[in-house]
């Protein structure tokens, strides 16, 4: 076994299925790390991500532990995010908000990009009626407003976690669908998959085999500039109180808590927003970049 | 349906026909796209865990009432039947009667409405008048620092928590700087001394001819409209650059760069009009988007629409309020997603005698 070293990474020589798919995606890799935008995207994300993973590492106070006579006190050394109306540490409750929102995108996305793809990948393979009864079906779920439909179903359900997101993941679907639709399309009369087709390979094969793998590289970047919008979201059903239940600290759920003493203590609600707009701008970047380096005209 | 070169003109008749049925398809998914909006505030109401006659007779209600509500709210018929009348409920206007105001919703939404509306037309107005410019000029610019600094602006608005940057602007360009007035849409002073004409505060306030009381509006709906106009601005100006740059990409702009034509005259006076069909189709969109984003600034301003209709039926329990908003909402959305489609067809060059 040879080295993982540049010239095995690049050779347009490659040995084997293996060393090819491996330099693929380290030459890949390049382009993003060459993309500014992308970068700064990337960062942003993947530092929050391994914050709260490492939460529980670092010397923070408990983010549920009520101190009231410490409550409403502006930033300082010992509260650098300052204290809410319980006397939290803010800074605490803002590192730890972060959880259910990135619990919450993560969930939508890995429900509503497999079906989406499956759904879009056998409208544009098979065509015709199956075609046109997907494709209206999108339409339908693409027409309705998505904050409100979710505060419709959170309502109904009653507040929680598993509510929110089946509340975003049920009207995340249809992008998806659309975009593997029009690329499974054109996969469908390429030579590759008609020789596949003549060689007696069933429509099953085709579509998991041939065509899907075509089409995730769009769907990730649709996935990445759909984060931000699930983010939003869920900060708005937890603003409204339809998120995840109290104590438990929440980015949309902390603005609300801080909109009642917002011209006194305004860290309250300042901080969490903050997050919540980074976040969505850290996806944002990383899709508007992926985006700029899937598209082959730039 | 684009004629091409060398080809004969199609006659009238097929012409007259394929519109037709282009009209009709579209008509038919339109009321099935309705259909499926009904269906979905109807599931949703049925998908209701606790018991919705407890919700309104409470627990220590006698059989004799819990059974009158309980046919009342039809729940012994069967579940098409139930849809059946909900179905005729709604095509007469009737959506029930709200918990929380005691009045007929269908009255409530109506008063509701205007607020909403006018809210999202001034976002909308924002939007168009700054961000149209913006994106001509991150075309003629494209791939240059006024470009980046577009696309940076767009993203920010892409990602910005409405209720959050509402909340932070009440702080300081009211509470702290005195520029603009607080929560809701008209002073305490003018709440009785204007009547309700269109239900829009800005129409109404002038109609009354008096103009302390129009200013007073116009300090209420600057920032709640300012807020939504900023996220209109970043999705419009984004799109126009792409139309744009799209259109630049094509022949027929070589050519008037051949003619010898300034860049600008060809953005502006040619590639720009060409552009029309998928902008109105994007202005659509971002209304229908503002309308939605209402929902969370109303709450932030107490501005009385649509959402905080939404929001304080939320807050009372009133499920059958909050459905009957999310239907409203619903339709508008779509009605305008339909004129958006519409829209980009009729201005469709290519469409011209097709």
């Amino acid at each position: 076994m040879r080295a993982l070293t540049r010239s095995w990474l690049l050779t347009s020589e490659p040995e084997s299925a293996l060393q090819a798919r491996v330099g693929l995606l380290y030459r890949r890799l390049r382009r993003v790390r060459g993309n500014p935008i992308c970068m700064a995207g990337l960062i942003m994300v993947g530092s929050l991500v391994l914050l709260t993973i490492i939460l529980p590492l670092l010397p923070l106070a408990d983010p549920v532990s009520q101190a009231l006579e410490h409550r409403l006190q502006a930033p300082s050394f010992t509260h650098p995010f300052g204290t809410d109306t319980l006397g939290r540490d803010v800074l605490a409750r803002t590192l730890y908000g972060a959880r259910p929102t990135l619990v919450i995108v993560a969930f939508v996305l890995l429900a509503a990009v497999p079906v989406g793809v499956l759904i879009g990948a056998a409208a544009g393979l098979l065509g015709g009626v199956t075609d046109r009864v997907l494709m209206r079906l999108s339409d339908l779920f693409m027409a309705f407003p998505r904050l409100v439909l979710a505060i419709a179903v959170a309502a109904v359900l009653g507040q929680g976690m598993v509510t929110a997101m089946l509340a975003i993941a049920v009207t995340g679907w249809p992008p998806y669908a659309r975009i593997t639709r029009a690329e499974a399309a054109t996969w469908r009369r390429a030579e590759f998959v008609q020789a596949a087709e003549a060689l007696g390979a069933s429509k099953a094969r085709l579509l998991l085999r041939h065509v899907l793998p075509l089409c995730l590289p769009s769907a990730l970047v649709r996935a990445a500039l759909d984060a931000p919008g699930i983010v939003l979201i869920s900060a708005g059903l937890g603003f409204l109180g339809l998120g995840v239940p109290p104590p438990t600290p929440e980015w949309g759920a902390s603005v609300a808590d801080g909109r009642v003493v917002m011209f006194d203590a305004w860290w309250i609600t300042t901080f969490p927003g903050l997050f919540i707009l980074l976040l969505g701008l850290g996806f944002n970047l990383l899709g508007d970049g992926l985006r700029d380096l899937a598209d082959p005209r730039s | 349906m684009r004629a091409g070169l060398g080809q004969e003109p199609r006659p009238a008749r097929v012409r007259a026909r394929r519109w037709l049925v282009a009209m009709l398809t579209h008509v038919a998914t339109t009321a099935l796209m309705l259909f499926g909006l009904l269906f979905v505030t109807f599931a949703i109401g049925r998908l209701l865990p606790m018991d919705p006659v407890l919700v309104i007779v409470g627990e220590h209600a006698t059989p004799e009432a819990y059974q009158r509500v309980f046919h009342q709210m039809r729940l012994d018929r069967s579940v098409p039947a139930q849809f059946g009348l909900y179905l005729s409920d709604m095509a007469r206007g009737d959506f029930g009667v709200s918990i929380s105001t005691g009045s007929p919703i269908g009255s409530d939404l109506a008063r509701f409405f205007p607020a909403t509306l006018e809210l999202a037309t001034i976002g909308m107005i924002i939007g168009i008048v700054a961000g149209l410019p913006l994106g001509v000029v991150c075309a003629r610019y494209a791939g240059r620092a006024a470009d980046h600094a577009g696309r940076v602006f767009a993203l920010l608005g892409h990602s910005m928590p409405v209720f959050w940057l509402g909340l932070l602007a009440l702080l300081v360009f009211y509470a702290r700087l005195g520029w603009v007035e607080g929560p809701g849409r008209l002073g305490v002073t003018y709440q009785y001394t204007v009547s309700e004409v269109t239900g829009l505060v800005l129409v109404d306030t002038l109609l009354s001819g008096d103009w302390a009381a129009f200013r007073d509006a116009v300090a209420h709906i600057v920032l709640p409209g300012g807020l939504l106009g900023l996220i209109a601005v970043g999705t419009v100006a984004r799109m126009t650059r792409g139309f744009l740059l799209f259109q630049m990409r094509q022949d027929y702009v070589t050519v008037l760069r051949l003619k010898g034509l300034s860049e600008s005259a060809i953005l502006w006076r040619h590639a720009l009009p060409n552009a029309f069909g998928p902008f109105f189709a994007v202005l659509a969109w971002t209304y229908a988007y503002l309308l939605e984003g209402a929902v969370l600034t109303e709450t932030v301003f107490s501005w009385p629409g649509l959402g905080l209709y939404i929001a304080q039926s939320l807050f009372s329990g009133d499920i059958p309020a909050v459905l009957a908003g999310t239907l409203v909402v619903g339709v508008t959305f779509m009605a305008l997603n339909v004129m958006g489609e519409a829209a980009q067809t009729a201005f469709d060059p290519r469409q011209r005698g097709a």
